[in-house]
């Protein structure tokens, strides 16, 4: 039986070959963190990280993931974008937002004091229907404050 | 006093005339400004749970046994299934159960747009689901569809009888008018996209109907269920704790919940239907295509004699005709106005209310219009509007509840007056430029809506209502309103809502609504609690309830005593107190409307064609401000949409077949973080003093309305050039330049 290695904890998994690592993770694991929104890898909601590398989790086939360490939202959830996110109100609906953050995250790993630029850049492929845009991008440019 | 009345209720700019039970809205309306809580910035009380991914929303919902719903829908824009055969489906693995036209009545064997449901199967998994529904069997018999609106209105075909509305002579006033301008304005069909699609699971618990659902009105949800089943409407059970994003398209209960309902019943099991990306693109609604040929005369000091408009509503196979018309009628004072709007029944998807329907593409229509003629006349843009600024009604003659639209216009002043320093920023390439709208719209809300507030033995509360909060922070704003009356910090204070059977009746999360119908509400139900609290600590204390008051979690004397509210309700231990409130009925005779404007800065690059919105400063007038927290935010977001609809935004079908081909989230482009502008936000913030005891009036769609004709300003602004349809392509652009450059050309010589 394939496993994942999520969030520090490994999991066995069933299914057909073909099945997506955001199929797994929401109905096997049961973590609805992460969100579907698109399911063909247009707007990011579903985000994760493997080995830190963003990554759309609706068209990662679940199989192909091997050893690589899954960090999903569940995984992220003392991250202080977390906190930042909540008070510069950087979400309305909130559906994309796990994805963001979890972009996000990979975002302020690689650089800890994203330029606007950078933080317009790396985040432009998480769609926000809401329109939270700019306090995204205060959200992350102020995530250490 | 409970009263019965009957009064005028609005939703999305319709009006209708109800009956209605309303209490008196006894509380003074606070003053202006802001309060201890309400009127200051506060973050939303669930962001926390949503950014964790805790919050459990729809898509989210998995009860045990639970079957999966695929949907069969037609591959043709119209087309009549002559025989349908489901048996082929059901002999499929993991097959529970299908049905079709033929045995459920609320799906169609006429399929009038590409995406029409007819028929549905469940299955264990997803998967199994859609391979199960593609075996279905159908003989189509297939029509030639009509997609052109023109055409449609030259054949009759309307949705709809075409409404006309008149006043004063128009054909007079244009003649003896000094100027007169008449243009043709076109704006697309876009589509709502919000994060999570349209989805319900339902189960049959005992003889309840349990509907989970993304739903911006529960109890619309419940009251059309309880219909289609014949059931009393308490016996099924709406639940939408966390909702991912409506912006008008999850008002009803559309086929798709029916048929979970349905294969729930006829299963025994839970079913979720859920609908993909695609099927929401084709069949969860959109914000109709316009046509608008529209005149304005004037005289030559600005003062228009006469507006015009003949409007087409490309409204599709089903929906409503919205009013395209309505900020002619409203907006400017003008004495002669003739309108008509057709809706055009076409074989495209259903239109569906999308974030002020109607008003954002006819503000689009008249605000350009309104600029043309400024331009014709030489004048300022900015003093055209004032010089037809109106004091009452135009309508019918009411007064306004409150209009602070000339305030507004003092605060657009310093970024209007921009356009100078803006506009000289242009080389050979980049034109800069500075434009401008004004905004009118409903957002007034009204009765009936309800709200419980439970102050327990800890001294805190928690404010129980059957509301929805769709994304807006509405359930934050309802903690507010609830603290300051009760005097308690904001973090003592908690909403319970999203469950029918768990609260009373409260209002849909359209139309700029939920604030300033549940707002006063919950206000009353927090005085209903303050009161009884006084009275009791009256009694402990021995003094008169009208010496004391609630302030920062103490019960207060007037002679300076204090004393922490836990004193007095700790002694109550397990008893609690309890308030009920409800929605005082709406001024008699006067018109609560919303009002605004824009100014917005582009640069346009003139050999490309491609424009950049950098600026938008946006002033409203909604009354007052609960959240200003909460309330920019949805101003960005509203600003947001609008530039998508403005630069990005169209769903494109095919000519022939009428098929959408902008399908998904790459064909279909909404912006992203990195198209978003610098983005000003200014409130009057001036409590409207007639409307109800809380003087705030609804925001969610006054930001989305002006902001097209804005940027279309400031393109002509910038180069010359009248954009008349949006999205503002390349190729519209370029036309428009070119369109411009041949009037030079052809006026130069003369010259």
């Amino acid at each position: 039986m394939p496993e994942l290695r999520v969030n520090g904890h490994g999991y066995a998994f069933e299914g057909p070959v073909g099945r997506s690592l955001a199929d797994v993770l929401r109905d096997d694991l049961g973590l609805t963190g992460t969100k579907v929104a698109c399911g063909e890898g247009h707007c990011g909601a579903c985000t994760v990280q493997l080995d830190g590398v963003p990554v759309l989790s609706c068209i990662t086939l679940a199989h192909t993931v091997g050893g690589r360490a899954v960090t999903t939202i569940e995984g992220l959830r003392e991250h202080p974008l977390v906190e930042a996110f909540v008070r510069e109100d950087a979400l309305q609906c909130g559906f994309c937002t796990p994805g963001q953050i979890v972009s996000a995250a990979a975002l302020v790993d690689a650089s800890p004091s994203p330029s606007r630029e950078e933080i317009r850049h790396g985040m432009a492929g998480n769609l926000c229907r809401c329109g939270a845009y700019p306090r995204i991008e205060e959200a992350i440019a102020t995530w250490r404050s | 006093m409970a009263r019965l009345i009957r009064t005028e209720k609005e939703v999305e700019g319709r009006y209708e005339e109800v009956w209605t039970v309303v209490d008196e809205d006894a509380l003074e309306q606070w003053p202006a400004g802001p309060l201890e809580v309400v009127g200051r910035p506060a973050a939303r009380q669930d962001g926390a749970q949503r950014a964790r991914g805790e919050a459990r929303y729809t898509a989210d919902v998995r009860l045990p046994g639970m079957l999966h719903a695929a949907v069969m829908r037609s591959p043709f824009a119209h087309a009549v299934a002559r025989s349908i055969d489901v048996g082929p489906a059901l002999t499929m693995p993991g097959i529970h159960a299908a049905l079709s036209f033929a045995d459920a009545e609320f799906l169609d064997a006429e399929a009038g747009f590409p995406g029409a449901a007819i028929a549905a199967v469940a299955a264990d998994t997803i998967g199994q689901a859609r391979a199960a529904a593609e075996t279905i069997a159908v003989e189509w018999e297939q029509q030639t569809p009509l997609l052109d609106a023109d055409e449609a209105v030259q054949k009759g075909r309307f949705l709809s009888e075409p409404r006309r509305y008149e006043r004063g002579d128009l054909a007079g006033a244009l003649t003896d008018a000094d100027v007169v301008v008449e243009a043709e304005y076109r704006t697309q069909s876009v589509l709502h996209s919000a994060m999570e699609t349209h989805c319900a699971v339902c189960a049959w618990e005992g003889d309840i109907l349990v509907v989970h659902i993304s739903t911006q009105y529960i109890w619309g949800i419940r009251d059309e269920l309880a219909e289609h089943f014949g059931l009393p409407p308490d016996r099924v059970r709406v639940v939408c704790e966390f909702m991912g994003g409506g912006f008008g398209a999850k008002n009803g209960a559309g086929d798709y919940t029916r048929i979970a309902a349905e294969l729930a019943l006829r299963t025994g099991r839970p079913v979720r239907c859920a609908l993909t990306r695609r099927e929401e693109s084709q069949a969860a609604g959109n914000r109709n295509a316009t046509i608008q040929r529209l005149r304005v005369g004037a005289r030559t000091d600005g003062r228009l004699v006469g507006l015009g408009g003949e409007f087409t509503n490309a409204v599709g196979w089903d929906g409503w005709v919205a009013g395209t018309d309505g900020p002619m009628q409203m907006l400017y004072a003008c004495e002669n106005v003739e309108t008509t709007v057709y809706g055009a029944k076409l074989n495209s998807g259903p239109m569906a209310a999308f974030r002020a329907p109607g008003f954002v593409e006819g503000t689009f229509g008249l605000e350009c219009l309104l600029d043309e003629l400024a331009a014709k006349l030489d004048l300022d843009q900015l003093e055209l509007r004032r010089r037809n600024h109106s004091d009452v009604d135009l309508l019918d003659g009411r007064a306004f509840s409150s209009k602070n639209l000339e305030a507004c216009y003092r605060l657009a002043e310093p970024h209007w007056d921009r356009r100078h320093e803006v506009r000289a920023r242009s080389d050979e390439v980049w034109k800069h430029g500075v434009g401008l709208a004004s905004q009118i719209w409903y957002g007034g809300g009204g009765p009936p809506s309800y709200a419980w507030v439970r102050v327990g033995a800890d001294a805190t509360a928690t404010v129980v209502t059957a509301m929805q909060d769709i994304g807006t922070g509405s359930r934050t704003a309802m903690a507010q309103i609830a603290a300051e009356e009760l005097g308690l910090p904001l973090e003592r204070v908690r909403v319970e809502l999203g469950d029918s059977a768990r609260g009373p009746f409260a209002s849909i999360s359209a139309g700029s609504s939920t604030i300033p119908s549940m707002g006063p509400a919950v206000r009353a139900a927090a005085g209903d609690a303050a009161r009884q609290i006084l009275e009791i600590a009256a009694q402990r204390w021995n003094c008169e309830a009208s010496t004391l008051s609630l302030r920062g979690g103490r019960i207060v004397s007037v002679d300076g005593d204090s004393w922490p509210l836990e004193e007095l309700l700790g002694l109550l231990e397990d008893a609690q107190i309890l308030g009920r409130g409800a929605r005082g009925p709406n001024p008699a005779g006067m018109r609560v409307l919303t009002f605004g404007v824009q100014v917005a800065e582009v640069a346009v690059d003139v050999e490309t064609g491609e424009v950049r919105v950098s600026r938008v400063a946006a002033i409203h007038d909604v009354g007052r401000i609960v959240n200003p927290l909460g309330a920019r935010s949805q101003v960005e977001g509203g600003i947001i949409q609008a530039i998508g609809h403005t630069l990005s935004e169209a769903r494109l079908l095919d000519p022939e077949t009428g098929i959408v081909l902008t399908q998904t989230l790459d064909a279909y482009r909404v912006p992203t973080i990195a198209d978003v502008p610098e983005i000003v936000c200014e409130f009057v913030d001036e409590p409207d003093v007639h409307l109800t005891n809380l003087g705030a009036k609804g925001l969610g769609e006054p930001p989305i309305i002006p902001t097209a004709a804005a940027i279309s300003n400031a393109i002509r602004d910038a180069t010359g050039a009248a954009v008349r349809s949006v999205p503002i392509t390349r190729d519209e652009l370029l036309r428009a330049l070119e369109e411009a450059h041949h009037r030079e050309r052809v006026a130069a010589p003369s010259a």
